[in-house]
């Protein structure tokens, strides 16, 4: 067996994969939250929910109606997207005009809502959900096993991080929506329908968390409090990085998911307080985050 | 948050005299409510009045930042439950007597909000909110590890100190007397912030920051001092709580806790003198009902918070003030 530093290859790059995950999802998260933030102006404190939300509607459309993983896909962030779209229309569009702690103090209650009926229903233990038949199994890499699931969830990761990217800097639509996120009345008195585009980026925004949602599923085991133990984390990392940009938060996810997974390796006591040592550090040097504009 | 704010701020100016900072309705209600601190535990169970009165105070603590420097803090479980956790540890293990295992507390609390304080005014707005949020999840996951604090099982078994060293605080009733004596200090202490000219500068710093600044004034300093005052007494009320309940545990330290003070000010009225105290009242008394039903408690919290936030952000007491024209 070969060691790095003194440590075992394969202990090594395995805490290294598990840092890989948990940062696929930080990203995924924490762009989410950004591109709400930029249109919107509120924090979505409900956000760590709706992902829990997108794990249960996959083991539900799974049990309840034999639909398996890769519709669920896509029809998770259908139907929690649409549920986002509601919660955006009936409620959070009225506080636009408020300060925007109340954007917080609403979606926060919303979270507490949402966990709570889902607890009441399923209690807290967790449901597991099976790996899809064509992900089953582990790839030897030759330093080591890669088990194919977790291969493919930092993969489609990658995947649906670029592709808003791409969504948001090179298309018309994309070029709209930052137009509005720096003008709004302007973009709109050029005939723009910026409610709407509004209500839609925020259903973007939580459908992007539910598809985080199904692709954790599998991997941590669906239950009410998934969101909340992943949703402070993900604060921290948006601190971190800032939220001027999307391609900020998307290496501010993954890079702090790795170095979480370096700390287990080689300082476990502090693996879960890493993130929050490194958002400290980022507070003294760069208070506006690492990509964030001076306010 | 100024909205609600604002309007009890004319009304205040609006009203003539003041007795200590008290107009003469505010002085009513301050006499009504030291009678119902004095008379209820004679009808009411002590040691649910006691939780009422830990979780008054904190509510106090945390208004004073939010009702009177407009910042809004996520973390204030960490004061609170660090403030718990070495109330009962040194009271357990070092035999300290009551009165200074929860000064201990306290001094733990604020020792806590220098460093939070500390980073997170370097933001403003949801930025601070998410930074103090961020930070108090740190101060959990340190619990949930150190050994210290007996992880899940948290500090059990912990001793009614004696008051001072002879008192005994072993009947509920004298342990009332303390917590409610330290609730009344504290409750007087906050209104006598508030109406010093330290008051009047977080008051300036809330409206108009920029204002405040070119006045000369180092406005991150007076935030900074506001949000340690804050911390301190959260820690007090936490260390107080261990002492009546005799447990510490991860629950006053969870993210939660944060949540649940936000509920009972938002509840009771942002910036209102009483409101923190009917706000802690309501949510502590829905939970004492409402526990047989599981995550119900849960629901409802998140549904008042909905609630409050959509059409009723003045709360209850801010309310009641402005359909009777008063500063309450």
């Amino acid at each position: 067996m070969f060691t790095i530093f003194g440590i075992p290859g394969p202990l090594l790059f395995g805490q290294l994969l598990l840092g890989l995950i948990n940062g696929a999802f930080y990203a995924m998260l924490s762009l989410g939250l950004a591109v709400i933030f930029g249109l919107l102006n509120i924090i979505n404190f409900a956000h760590g929910a709706l992902f829990m939300m997108g794990a249960f509607v996959a083991w539900m459309l799974l049990n309840y109606a034999g639909i398996g993983y890769w519709w669920a896909l896509l029809l998770a962030p259908l139907i929690v997207g649409a549920f986002g779209l509601v919660l955006e229309r009936t409620l959070i569009s009225r506080l636009y005009k408020l300060d925007h702690l109340y954007g917080l103090l609403l979606t926060f209650g919303l979270a507490l809502v949402i966990e709570g009926l889902f607890r009441n229903e399923y209690g807290s233990s967790g449901m597991p959900y099976q790996i899809p038949s064509a992900l089953q199994g582990a790839t030897n890499l030759g330093f080591m096993f890669l088990p194919n699931y977790r291969g493919w969830v930092v993969v489609a990761a990658l995947v649906v991080c670029l592709a808003t990217w791409l969504l948001i800097e090179k298309t018309k639509l994309g070029a709209m929506l930052r137009a509005a996120t720096e003008n709004a009345p302007l973009v709109q008195a050029f005939g723009v329908n910026v409610p709407r585009m509004v209500t839609l980026t925020y259903a973007g925004g939580v459908a992007l968390a539910a598809l985080a949602g199904v692709l954790a599923a599998p991997i941590y085991s669906v239950n009410p409090n998934m969101g909340s133990s992943f949703i402070n984390t993900v604060f921290a990392v948006v601190v971190i990085g800032g939220m001027g940009s999307i391609i900020g938060s998307v290496l501010t996810g993954f890079g702090l998911g790795i170095i979480e997974g370096l700390t287990k390796v080689f300082y476990p006591e502090a693996s879960a307080t890493v993130v929050f040592v490194v958002m400290a550090i980022v507070l003294l040097t760069r208070p506006a985050g690492l990509f964030g504009k001076a306010a | 948050m100024t909205s609600s704010a604002s309007t009890t701020l004319a009304a205040a100016r609006s009203s003539p005299a003041t007795v200590f900072g008290y107009t003469p309705v505010q002085a009513v209600a301050l006499a009504v409510m030291v009678a119902l601190v004095a008379f209820t535990p004679s009808v009411l169970y002590p040691v649910f009045l006691m939780k009422v009165l830990c979780f008054a105070m904190f509510a106090c603590a945390f208004n004073l930042l939010i009702g009177y420097v407009g910042l809004l803090s996520f973390g204030h479980a960490a004061f609170f439950g660090m403030g718990s956790y070495v109330t009962a540890w040194t009271a357990k293990n070092w035999g300290l007597s009551a009165e200074l295992a929860i000064l201990l507390g306290g001094v733990t609390g604020a020792g806590i909000g220098v460093v939070f304080g500390w980073l997170a005014i370097r933001r403003l707005g949801i930025y601070f909110a998410m930074i103090t949020l961020a930070l108090a999840q740190m101060v959990y996951f340190v619990c949930l590890e150190a050994p210290f604090t007996g992880g899940e099982d948290g500090i059990q078994q912990v001793p009614r100190a004696k008051l001072l060293g002879f008192i005994s605080m072993q009947s509920d009733m004298a342990m009332y007397w303390l917590v409610a004596g330290l609730f009344l200090f504290f409750f007087l202490l906050i209104h006598r912030i508030v109406h010093s000219p330290f008051g009047q500068v977080l008051k300036a710093v809330r409206e108009n920051e920029p204002r405040a600044t070119s006045l000369g004034y180092r406005t991150n300093d007076y935030k900074l001092i506001a949000f340690i005052i804050s911390s301190f007494i959260a820690g007090i009320a936490g260390g107080t709580k261990a002492l009546v309940f005799g447990i510490a545990t991860l629950t006053d330290v969870h993210f939660s806790m944060s949540g649940e003070v936000v509920l009972m000010v938002l509840l009771g009225g942002l910036g209102t003198v009483f409101g923190p105290v009917v706000g802690a009242l309501v949510v502590t008394a829905m939970e004492n009902y409402l526990a047989q039903f599981g995550a119900w408690v849960t629901v409802t919290q998140g549904a008042i918070f909905v609630v409050c936030v959509l059409a009723f952000r003045r709360g209850i007491i801010g309310e009641i003030g402005a359909r009777l024209k008063l500063a309450l």
